[in-house]
């Protein structure tokens, strides 16, 4: 029995980390797309991207969580209701849980990309604008292997706190790896164990990641001093 | 809309509002005093001092915070020799385990956090110290815990900003703080909306209000490491 409850806490890991992986996506282009509006010369695009960063800084997580589950769907059915329409919307759990992390990370990955776009040496852009090289290719060619190699420290950061952040959705209803956690303490009376096995595997997804990227980190490092980027 | 749910139910607010800052208050407090005599170990030359202690933030940084807190409020409960002790009207106590959880949580955070201030101490303020004759616990208190403090201020006050943000897990123990009375407010009134958004305000101008005595305090306390003055 105890097997069998601790591979249903392991299994629901796959949809832990799915999800993880897939806000991460977003929230890394999303960021990035932010971090240019915040060094962006339009003032008003700046103060935009500023006064974002600073709500979604400034709430808990469980709490933007709540408002995008319960509180978007209901803003959004009433205002349905109020333009006479029988429409009903319900958003899937799964969905929205991705897109809620997604968006709050994105505003810690707007603050790690900003730093590091502001710290590419200026003589590099430079000399690509001198060689007359396309914008597109600059970003693709000076801009991003210099940024993976600045933002590495802080990214890795914001994906621990990731990873970490997805057991709130268990609150929610979607059955991650803490969601499974509390059903079979409920369903066993050993609560204890089954919540130290999840988070044995938080603390594996956390320590495998921190060593991975430490290794990428070394990698990137060796080339540059190499000086084949 | 439904604001005056909000209006009449502004006493609970109130009430909730006081909760979050005495948690976070008093689990800042206990978590800086545990934190301050580990960063020290965390940097000692004993191996086995310096191993434990980093064993300690990395597991308890290495988790969900969720984890942590239902394995101390429920998980507890599995061990008979506990219940039976004179600890148990204590541990039983959401809000013991919620204080317990968030000091031991923020603690291992602020240990880095201290610990890597005391590794950037100047050389040359330490050997200063010695030079003039000064006994450990004299140059502790004069040159490492004041060159510790003033450098991890930035880092620190993140830290505030994300303890107080996480005493909003409390409401998953049943205590009534700013996310709980907003979570009460939605199930006595069926009203998904205005209850979340007004507890989303509540902790957007408590995390200002954190953010500018942070920054005040920098000012203040911190001002000589700021190279552009």
């Amino acid at each position: 029995m105890f097997a069998a409850f601790a591979w249903t806490i392991l299994a629901a890991g796959s949809l832990t980390l799915l999800l993880a992986l897939g806000a991460l996506v977003l929230a890394s282009v999303l960021g990035l797309a932010l971090a240019y509006g915040k060094l962006s010369r339009r003032r008003w695009l700046m103060r935009l991207v500023q006064g974002f960063t600073f709500v979604i800084r400034g709430i808990p997580d469980l709490v933007l969580m709540l408002l995008v589950f319960y509180s978007l769907p209901a803003a959004i059915n009433q205002f349905l209701e109020w333009t006479g329409s029988d429409l009903w919307v319900e958003f899937p759990p799964f969905w929205a849980g991705m897109f809620t992390l997604g968006v709050i990370f994105s505003a810690y990955m707007c603050e790690t990309f900003k730093s590091a776009l502001q710290n590419i040496p200026r003589g590099q852009l430079e000399a690509a604008q001198a060689f007359g090289l396309h914008p597109r290719r600059i970003f693709w060619r000076i801009t991003l292997p210099q940024l993976a190699r600045l933002a590495l420290p802080g990214f890795t950061n914001n994906w621990l706190v990731l990873v970490k952040a997805t057991a709130l959705v268990s609150l929610l209803g979607l059955q991650d790896v803490m969601f499974r956690a509390k059903g079979a303490a409920e369903a066993t009376g050993q609560p204890f164990t089954y919540y130290l096995i999840a988070g044995g595997f938080y603390l594996a997804a956390t320590l495998v990641s921190t060593f991975a990227l430490l290794a990428l980190a070394r990698r990137l490092e060796q080339t540059n001093q190499a000086g084949r980027t | 809309m439904n604001w005056d749910v909000v209006v009449e139910n502004l006493r609970l607010y109130a009430q909730g509002a006081g909760l979050t800052i005495w948690l976070t208050l008093l689990s800042l407090s206990a978590a800086f005093l545990l934190a301050l005599p580990l960063a020290f170990l965390r940097n000692s030359r004993s191996r086995f001092l310096r191993r434990s202690v980093i064993a300690y933030t990395t597991v308890f940084r290495g988790t969900p915070l969720l984890v942590q807190l239902f394995l101390v409020y429920f998980g507890l409960a599995q061990f008979e020799l506990l219940r039976g002790s004179f600890l148990w009207p204590w541990l039983s106590s959401p809000l013991v385990c919620a204080l317990l959880v968030f000091v031991l949580n923020s603690g291992a955070y602020t240990t880095e956090i201290f610990a890597g201030g005391l590794r950037t101490i100047p050389k040359g303020e330490i050997e200063a110290a010695q030079a003039y004759g000064f006994t450990p616990l004299r140059a502790a208190l004069r040159i490492f815990i004041p060159g510790m403090l003033s450098r991890s201020l930035p880092l620190y006050g993140n830290e505030m900003i994300m303890l107080m943000h996480a005493t909003s897990l409390a409401s998953t123990v049943t205590l009534m703080e700013i996310t709980g009375v907003a979570r009460n407010i939605t199930l006595n009134y069926y009203i998904q909306l205005e209850p979340y958004v007004a507890a989303a305000l509540i902790y957007l101008a408590l995390t200002a209000i954190l953010v500018a005595a942070v920054q005040l305090a920098e000012r203040r306390f911190a001002n000589f490491l700021r190279l552009d003055h």
